[in-house]
């Protein structure tokens, strides 16, 4: 601590102002001005925004916020309300395998594409293209797509499979699946563009060595590459996590959290409770409950990357 | 001669046939299964096209996948002019409107904001200023619905609710966090002398901004603009939360709710060139952009 201090400083004088200054807050001064709109929305809105909230969860703000504590009323009432169970069963089910899916979508697309394959260029624009999209597109194609009278089960109905049944659109049973393969087609390009940059970083050499050793292919991955790809891996899970938690706008689009509340997500609780219900208290609850969910996600991964070694 | 063939053929021997036998096998399934997951990425892609230019009765008793037997224009011509959100039947056009309104002060103001503050912090880093950026760089992983009520209480006050200016605000400030630092790593990898030569030449803030670094970064700026102009353009959660008319409503929030509607028969061809239309805007980008979009996420992703 002490030292990255003092190679601050040093950088700092290194940086042409004069050594002393008898005030400090005229040092830097166009810097700092034109940083104002930077601390504004860090301050402001990020730390003022997200302290709002949380405090005004232990409130009974229905219609309009107000300043009526209630403890933790809001929280008991989220956690007895069925709609929001079903929204954490259904965000549980759909990050574990969103994850899982992703990363091995992702990476063994990326390891495929590492192969030396010819028209690399091609597949890869067309694994990503749908990452241009945004997720209410996605989630009205694979709408359609999924119809039950039109879409894919009526034409391997028609194939000659009569038995075939996959109507994510009207079974609630399954609904959560129907939104994971559009959320897979839009985000797994993504993740194998990120694994990819990390395979093509990794030295020539491991690949000769591994060869004069006799080690499979499969194997070196398994063994030797994934090992050295960590830093990539959190990267994804990280990024993928934090982009499970939003889902929003595609359930919106795909299914509008029906059958019933089937495919109701926290995301769109918070939405309904505060701009539909009119009651502010659940909604900043629930919101809470989700950075919460965030928070014990970076935490760890936080501690992991930062933890050991000071920045610098 | 003779020689130092031999032992480059001893040498390469052992790497030259294995490869050409395993090559056929191995190579079937590498490009089988890159065909077949191509195949499902593309689908989507194929099928919005198709159906957008059937008619409504080749639609309800064919196949989605085949292509139309009768190739019709009506349904982008319906959804751009005709397709009615409540009570306006001005199509989708209306909504793109809003939504070019909304995307070029937001891009202007935050590649603006964003490139200042990179430059402020990887080269005129003051007292705290490591600290904003790392509350900025949380705020970009902190699910945004935990600030949104707040926020409409601050544009409230400040008489913007409801209006596209607001939401334009929203957006800079949402934007500043990935852009920031693309723009910070970006002027951190500036060699150093180069800024203290401009020092001692007499040069300040803004003098060194404008006249040297500017000049150097605009291949950045390309980048940044392309994230930008695919956040923006896609974005449905601000738009529908800061935006409280149905006329102001940019594009995707006006495509959910013509599709989504549950009123009138379903005309899925309209409904699919409307989702194409709405697509077309961040596919174009995608596609002229080609490597600088890979590197602009890239960039975001892996060092976010």
């Amino acid at each position: 601590m002490a030292l990255s201090d003092a190679t601050d400083a040093t950088a700092q004088a290194g940086q042409g102002t004069p050594a002393r200054k008898p005030t400090r807050i005229f040092k830097n001064l166009s810097s700092k001005i034109a940083s104002l709109p930077m601390v504004f929305t860090a301050l402001v809105i990020f730390v003022g925004g997200t302290v709002w909230t949380i405090v005004y969860s232990f409130t009974s703000s229905g219609l309009l916020p107000r300043l009526k504590w209630v403890g933790l009323d809001q929280y008991e009432r989220l956690w007895s309300s069925r709609k929001w169970i079903v929204s954490i069963e259904n965000l549980a089910i759909y990050g574990i395998c969103s994850l899982i899916l992703t990363l091995v979508i992702g990476f063994t697309l990326a390891a495929l594409l590492d192969r030396k394959v010819r028209g690399e260029g091609v597949l890869r624009t067309i694994f990503l293209y749908p990452f241009a999209l945004s997720f209410i597109v996605t989630g009205l194609v694979w709408q359609w797509i999924l119809n039950p009278q039109l879409g894919l089960q009526n034409i391997i109905r028609e194939m000659g499979w009569e038995s075939f049944a996959f109507d994510p659109m009207n079974n609630s049973k399954i609904v959560m699946f129907g939104l994971l393969i559009a959320g897979l087609w839009q985000g797994t390009g993504l993740i194998m563009c990120i694994m990819l940059a990390g395979l093509r970083g990794i030295d020539e050499d491991i690949w000769k060595a591994a060869r004069v050793d006799g080690i499979g292919t499969v194997k070196t991955y398994i063994r030797v590459i994934i090992p050295m790809m960590r830093p990539v891996f959190v990267t994804s899970l990280v990024l993928i996590g934090s982009g499970i938690v939003k889902l929003y706008d595609l359930v919106v689009a795909q299914t509008s959290g029906g059958p019933g509340i089937s495919s109701q997500v926290p995301a769109m609780y918070v939405m309904t409770s505060m701009f539909g219900g009119q009651n502010l208290g659940q909604g900043f609850a629930a919101s809470t409950m989700m950075l919460v969910t965030v928070v014990i996600i970076l935490v760890p991964w936080a501690i992991l990357e930062f933890g050991g070694k000071k920045r610098g | 001669m003779a020689d130092s063939g031999t032992m480059t053929a001893a040498m390469t021997g052992p790497r030259g046939p294995k490869p050409k036998r395993a090559f056929n096998r191995t190579n079937i399934m590498i490009y089988g299964t890159l065909i077949v997951v191509a195949l499902y990425y593309a689908l989507p892609l194929y099928v919005m096209v198709v159906t957008s230019l059937k008619g409504l009765p080749e639609i309800q008793v064919g196949n989605i996948f085949a292509p139309p037997m009768e190739v019709t224009f009506e349904p982008w011509v319906k959804a751009w002019s005709q397709a009615c959100t409540g009570i306006n039947c001005d199509g989708l056009s209306r909504g793109f409107w809003n939504s070019v309104r909304i995307l070029i002060p937001s891009l202007i103001i935050s590649v603006a904001v964003a490139s200042v503050n990179g430059y402020a912090l990887s080269m005129w880093k003051f007292k705290g200023s490591e600290v904003f950026f790392g509350i900025l760089m949380i705020g970009a992983f902190i699910p945004y619905q935990i600030m949104l009520y707040p926020i409409v209480i601050l544009l409230r006050e400040a008489g913007l609710y409801g209006s596209l200016t607001g939401l334009v605000l929203v957006h800079v400030a949402f934007g500043m966090p990935i852009n920031t630092l693309l723009f910070r790593n970006y002027f951190a990898s500036i060699p150093e002398e180069l800024f203290k030569a401009a020092r001692v030449d007499g040069a300040g803030f803004w003098a060194i901004f404008f006249r040297i670094m500017l000049p150097m970064s605009l291949p950045i700026f390309v980048v940044s603009l392309i994230i930008q102009v695919t956040g923006i353009w896609n974005d449905f959660l601000f738009g529908v939360t800061y935006i409280s008319s149905p006329d102001r409503y940019p594009m995707t929030v006006q495509l959910n709710n013509i599709v989504n509607s549950v009123q009138g028969v379903k005309e899925y061809n309209v409904n699919m060139a409307a989702t194409l239309l709405t697509g077309l805007v961040p596919l174009v980008i995608y596609f002229a952009s080609g490597k600088l979009f890979v590197r602009g996420i890239a960039a975001g992703a892996v060092k976010g």
